[in-house]
């Protein structure tokens, strides 16, 4: 533990990101103490410029707090992230597991399963599970996580192929284990650095696509989150550059904090490292 | 493995593809509240009952699942995808007039995106932990953190709004009715903006695998014997690094033909661009569900073949690779 730390925080620059993270996540969690009207509610002028009074970040279009707003997409952000992360690790895990352990047919078939989700172009077939799920946060969530399990599954594949055939495993098989609990408590741990490395730089990219589809109006139509608030302020573009910029840059920083943490965890936890 | 069976085996996959894409359209119909008939009924104005059955009967609704799929299959490989419900034309012919464009625009980002990578890394790979290399690996981390859509949006905000050099929407002037070399430079123009915002991101990441396989390459004997010779270093990075550090970019540019549509649907969006991307955004507004489904059978089909294409020219460019 005191290992990873140390080699986690290695690079002076982890700790300002990690605090400029953690400081996202409290952003995000506080946001309905900070602005009680919610970011729906239009509370004056439209297209107000940032640092009018009142209004740190501006108003938008329609006359809303874009600094409200700016916070309450956070959470939509952080929690699209996570949960459909938290869903493509378990189907990936799982299909992954099964096929690195047991191999032959089963790996055969849930291999071109994997190459045919990495085959086609999966943003589209992404508008086409949401367009046909209908807008939601469940249908986004569902969305993201069916089209990035693969990578999941292939990285817990190749580590169920290498520690099938170690000793430790061999010895539970001795033991008259069950299949399901030697791929639980016997392979599974092993496996958990590359599985949380993944996972991890997952967070940023989920969040990115979240941000396009509802760009494109795919999103929860209930609810304001960053990538709306540029799809809506594409009308405002040439009066009002910062109802487009200031969620852009949130996206930005956002994913790469989470970005330079995976990075830092991907050369915690494997000391082999790439250069 | 011979490279003709390795060549079947690829197509066969290709084949498995396009038969699960269909697969899964199909059922993507049955999975969407309401069926054709609602849809059109709704947009139509009224329901009743006896409308609603001549629909379903001539969209073939009523009849069981199974023989409606095998219709489908039968239809779909013949190119009939029926027929977009808002436009009323066949889908093929709405995509095929929309197709050029998004190809045009996406060959150019993959040219100059590989072109630029390759140039890029190239520069960081010659010193690991120099200046140049810090630039090219922040600048790779910087793009894979930026939501494409929004690059673009700035770079119309720059370019169009501020600085005014560059037009910022559609493919061509409106009205301007040029003809020959003169409407090849204005449609020329108007690519610069989305085409270099979509080649931006995949600049990066092709900056970065040339980089890795660079140093990987340097380090091996070949370029050792090749220094020993006494070739100017300018000669071995070229000749004898680069060219075997190429070899992976091909089967990147496979791997990465997914992605750049999808990222080309965005970029088309923002821009205006009247291709495939801007056609599933309309098809997803207006609830076009036969043509959205047309758009991606089709975006599949194209992707996985050039997928194929790419994985032939890899065995055939690298005769060591081990064909399975």
């Amino acid at each position: 533990m005191i290992r990873f730390a140390r080699i986690f925080f290695a690079k002076p620059a982890t700790i300002l990101v990690f605090a400029f993270f953690i400081a996202i996540v409290l952003i995000a969690l506080a946001a309905p103490l900070l602005f009680v009207r919610g970011p729906l509610t239009i509370v004056g002028m439209p297209l107000l410029p940032p640092g009018a009074p009142g209004f740190l970040a501006g108003s938008d279009v329609l006359g809303r707090d874009m600094a409200g707003a700016l916070a309450y997409g956070a959470r939509i952000s952080l929690l699209v992230g996570a949960a459909s992360t938290i869903g493509a690790v378990g189907i990936g895990v799982l299909l992954g597991a099964v096929a690195g352990y047991y191999g032959g047919l089963v790996d055969e078939l849930l291999m071109r399963v994997t190459e045919f989700f990495q085959i086609i172009p999966s943003f589209v077939l992404l508008m086409v599970l949401v367009a046909f799920l209908q807008p939601s946060l469940g249908s986004t969530v569902i969305g993201i996580a069916l089209i990035s399990w693969p990578q999941v599954a292939r990285v817990v594949r190749g580590e169920f192929l290498s520690l099938k055939g170690r000793e430790f495993v061999q010895a539970a098989r001795t033991l008259g284990m069950r299949d399901s609990r030697i791929i639980l408590t016997q392979i599974l741990p092993n496996a958990l650095p590359p599985i949380l490395v993944v996972g991890s730089m997952m967070v940023g990219s989920a969040i990115l696509t979240e941000s396009a589809l509802s760009f494109l109006g795919l999103g929860d139509p209930n609810l304001l989150s960053w990538g709306s608030m540029i799809g809506g302020a594409r009308s405002a573009m040439w009066v009002a550059w910062w109802t487009s910029v200031l969620p852009g840059l949130a996206i930005m920083a956002t994913v790469l904090s989470l970005n330079f943490i995976g990075d830092r965890l991907n050369d915690a936890l494997n000391p082999r490292g790439q250069r | 493995m011979n490279r003709l069976h390795y060549i079947g085996k690829r197509l066969v996959m290709t084949a498995l593809v396009t038969f699960t894409v269909i697969l899964v359209s199909f059922f993507m119909i049955r999975l969407a509240p309401g069926d054709a008939a609602t849809v059109m009924a709704g947009q139509a104005g009224f329901s009743d009952e006896a409308f609603m059955k001549t629909l379903r009967a001539e969209y073939g609704l009523d009849q069981p699942l199974p023989v409606q799929l095998w219709k489908y299959l039968g239809a779909v490989a013949q190119g009939d995808m029926g027929s977009s419900y808002v436009r009323r034309q066949p889908v093929l012919a709405v995509i095929l007039e929309r197709l050029p464009n998004t190809l045009l625009l996406d060959a150019f980002a993959l040219v100059a995106a590989i072109a630029g990578g390759v140039w890029l890394g190239g520069i960081a790979a010659r010193r690991p932990g120099s200046a140049g290399d810090g630039v090219v690996t922040t600048l790779s981390m910087l793009f894979y953190a930026i939501p494409q859509f929004w690059l673009g949006m700035m770079a119309v905000l720059v370019f169009a709004v501020w600085l005014n050099w560059l037009p910022p929407f559609g493919i061509e002037t409106m009205g301007a009715d040029n003809t020959g070399l003169a409407r090849f430079g204005d449609v020329a123009l108007h690519m610069i903006l989305p085409g270099m915002t979509l080649a931006l991101y995949y600049m990066a990441s092709y900056a970065r695998l040339t980089r890795v396989t660079m140093i990987e390459v340097a380090e091996q004997d070949f370029v050792k014997t090749a220094r020993a010779k006494g070739i100017s270093e300018r000669q071995v990075a070229r000749r004898h690094i680069l060219r075997n550090a190429l070899i992976p970019l091909v089967t990147y540019a496979g791997l990465q033909a997914s992605i750049l549509l999808g990222g080309s649907v965005l970029v088309e969006n923002v821009f205006s661009w009247p291709g495939i991307g801007t056609l599933a955004y309309e098809a997803v507004t207006e609830r076009d569900n036969p043509l959205l489904l047309g758009i991606f059978i089709v975006t599949s089909v194209l992707v996985s073949l050039f997928n194929l294409a790419t994985d032939i020219a890899y065995s055939l460019v690298d005769p060591r690779v081990e064909l399975g």
